[in-house]
């Protein structure tokens, strides 16, 4: 899209830099569209001469064959390098500071998880390769899932979802398989009013009517509100835990008592799972079926590096109507892979210790010449040979393409195994810690609306600074200026301008004292000078952009002059 | 801003303004100045259905989407199509610019709705000032 961009100030003096031949500034400050930089005949390739037939086009496409030729960017290849160059460098990114958007758990990805995805084995894997030469794969997808069964105190899983908000979808698909197996699917889902958005869409788009619940004055679900709402046409709650102010629902095992009384189910949105982990298990408070968050909870990238991953984890009742395919491991049937590249069995018996030493692995030269077999040695402590599962009759069918965003699963199985138990624990008490750092650090200038203790983000209002006339996105736009990307901006919807803060376990002491001191400085200046605050950012390439026209008129495409 | 005393109001922050059978439905002027600049009304069609109390669109602003519910029963009789290109009128003018017309089914539903003085005083304990 185009933009009118402000002209920089450098350019603005006098004998500005065009009349020097050379930009004084630098050309990171502004980039033009690629096709706007492009000139007739630039080539960015150079083809050997044919040594093939030449073959008419016109005749083999027909009415096909284009007349006028694409309207594409004539570029040199450098100028193609520097156009992306320049443009990844006006992202801000989690390698570059602190990201403390609350809700979103922008935690740091860390590189082991990037260099194990990138192995070849794994990162060249084929989707269509025959399950007997993708059993090193399916045994990560196996091991990811029974991690995160153990995390969640669930039975089963699906990681089919492909981010969040497709993990509700799934988990509320299988909430209504369940009810309709038991003779009513029902009409209503509760969502407290402090829920993320996509909860009530969710429950709209899987056919229910979405009940809206009040928080009670510490933020949390008011049991007595609770038990009048919920009756035989209540399918679930959606419920959030800690909820969007970071807050813990402490009676949820009796929300979830009123809910089961009544033949409703508990729904639970694992994005904040990053306060849980190591300490508590849904599966244990009696959650139903939640949905996991791989991109926030257990560090694989928020785009960018990669797409989103939602697995969905179940209690045993529900497992029948899980997405089809499912993982299942077929016991003691390990088997001996053959030079042609399939499975035989060589022991179809368990030896004494239950667990067959079945598996010769191939032994190769440098050269790749094969000399013999190693030793057998077990496939797997459980042995047996993983496959999928399609014949599933309560299924809800598939909900994605093959078996979800395996680079993800790759990427979080590494977090959690090079963490182990212990430090996964500790990530969680680390950002339970530093949230309550920044709480405790400003809630001398920040209105706290909700004084309930935070997990692992706080959420302000900007009741104090509104005074002035500055508002929560004024304060988010200034601490860019600071050089920090803003917080979550006036969400929860029932705190009134509300700051939603959630440093994760990633920053460091001296990280979190200058976010601090950036904040403090912000509300000095909403008080000293609130215009400074107002008219932020001042120290970026744009100044703040037009939102409302940007939302009313967008420029969706970029279209050629009229020549 | 003034709630106008003749029209009658419900706690998700809408307006009714009734004129014989044809009840004219808004939303607050405390609704708009907390969504902020709306961007997009989602309205329903001529001869559709609203129930009192239930969605029957929605409004969306820079900052967030937020249900409509209708303050009563009956069925849309007019819809402002003007909003499909100028949703800022709501911004400008929350109490003259209306969503959609209803001929109302039950219009004792009326008497479950607020008047100006109680909104009035629902929103003074909502803002908590």
């Amino acid at each position: 899209m185009t933009m009118n961009l402000d002209t920089n100030k450098a350019e603005a003096k006098p004998g500005g830099p065009h009349t020097l031949g050379k930009v004084r500034t630098h050309p990171t400050q502004n980039e033009a569209l690629m096709f706007e930089k492009s000139a007739p005949g630039k080539r960015a390739y150079k083809l050997p001469p044919l040594d093939v037939p030449a073959v008419d086009f016109s005749s083999c496409l027909g009415k096909a064959y284009r007349q006028t030729p694409a309207q594409l960017p004539e570029l040199s290849e450098i100028e193609i390098i520097r156009h992306f160059t320049r443009l990844s460098t006006w992202n801000y990114a989690i390698d570059l500071g602190m990201y403390p958007l609350g809700s979103c758990t922008m935690k740091y990805n860390p590189r082991v998880n990037e260099f194990v995805a990138r192995i070849e084995g794994l990162a060249e894997a084929h989707p269509y390769r025959p399950e007997s030469l993708a059993q090193g794969i399916l045994e990560i997808y196996d091991l990811l899932q029974r991690c995160l069964l153990e995390i969640t105190g669930m039975d089963a899983i699906t990681l089919q979802p492909a981010a969040g908000a497709h993990g509700e979808f799934t988990g509320i698909l299988l909430t209504r398989a369940w009810h309709e197996s038991q003779g009513n699917p029902r009409t209503k889902i509760l969502v407290p009013d402090s829920a993320h958005g996509t909860n009530p869409a969710t429950a709209a788009i899987v056919g229910y009517t979405v009940e809206n619940i009040k928080s009670n004055a510490d933020g949390g679900i008011d049991l007595e509100g609770l038990a009048r709402q919920v009756d035989e046409n209540t399918a679930a709650l959606m419920l959030t835990n800690p909820s969007t102010l970071g807050v813990f629902e402490d009676e949820i095992h009796k929300i979830a008592d009123i809910l089961h009384a009544k033949g409703a189910l508990l729904y639970m949105d694992g994005a904040n799972m990053n306060a849980l982990v190591g300490k508590v298990r849904p599966g244990d408070f009696g959650v139903d079926v939640m949905h996991l968050n791989l991109h926030k909870t257990f560090s694989t990238p928020h785009g960018g590096g990669g797409p989103g991953s939602g697995p969905v984890a179940c209690k045993k009742f529900l497992e029948p109507f899980l997405p089809i395919p499912v993982l299942v491991r077929d016991e003691y049937g390990a088997k001996h892979c053959t030079d042609a590249g399939d499975w035989e069995d060589t022991n179809a018996e368990p030896t004494a210790d239950g667990c067959p030493p079945l598996f010769r692995a191939p032994v190769l030269k440098p050269d790749g010449e094969r000399v013999g077999d190693s030793e057998p040695m077990p496939l797997h402590p459980l042995g047996g040979r993983l496959r999928w599962e399609y014949n599933r009759p309560h299924s809800v069918g598939r909900v994605r393409a093959f078996y979800g965003n395996t680079g993800m699963f790759i990427r979080a199985l590494a977090y959690i195994l090079a963490n182990g138990p212990d430090g996964l624990r500790q990530t969680t008490e680390d950002a339970v810690l530093n949230a309550n750092y920044i709480r405790k650090k400003l809630e001398d200038l920040y209105e706290l609306p909700y004084k309930t203790p935070s997990m692992h983000e706080v959420v302000f209002s900007d009741r104090r600074q509104a005074a002035h006339g500055v508002k929560t996105g004024d304060i988010a736009k200034r601490l860019i200026d600071y050089g920090f990307h803003p917080y979550t901006v006036s969400f929860p919807l029932i705190v009134h301008g509300a700051l939603m803060i959630e440093p994760t376990e990633s920053e460091s002491r001296e990280e979190l004292d200058l976010f601090v001191e950036a904040m403090r400085s912000i509300a000095r200046e909403a008080e000293e000078n609130p215009e400074l605050v107002k008219t932020a950012p001042h120290s970026t390439r744009v100044s703040r952009l037009d939102e409302v026209q940007a939302a009313r008129k967008p420029i969706l495409r970029w279209k050629p002059e009229k020549q | 801003m003034p709630y106008p005393k003749d029209y009658r109001y419900t706690r998700e922050h809408e307006w009714i303004s009734v004129d014989g059978a044809i009840g004219s439905i808004g939303i607050t002027d405390y609704a708009q100045s907390s969504l902020g600049d709306i961007v997009y009304v989602d309205a329903p069609k001529v001869g559709d259905a609203v129930t009192a109390n239930a969605t029957f669109g929605s409004v969306e602003s820079v900052k967030a989407v937020s249900d409509l519910f209708s303050p009563v029963s009956g069925k849309v009789t007019a819809v402002n199509e003007e909003l499909k290109t100028a949703p800022d009128q709501i911004n400008q003018d929350a109490h003259g610019t209306w969503i959609i017309k209803v001929e109302l089914s039950n219009p004792a539903e009326l008497n479950n709705l607020l008047d100006a003085t109680a909104y009035e005083a629902f929103i003074a304990e909502e803002t908590g000032s």
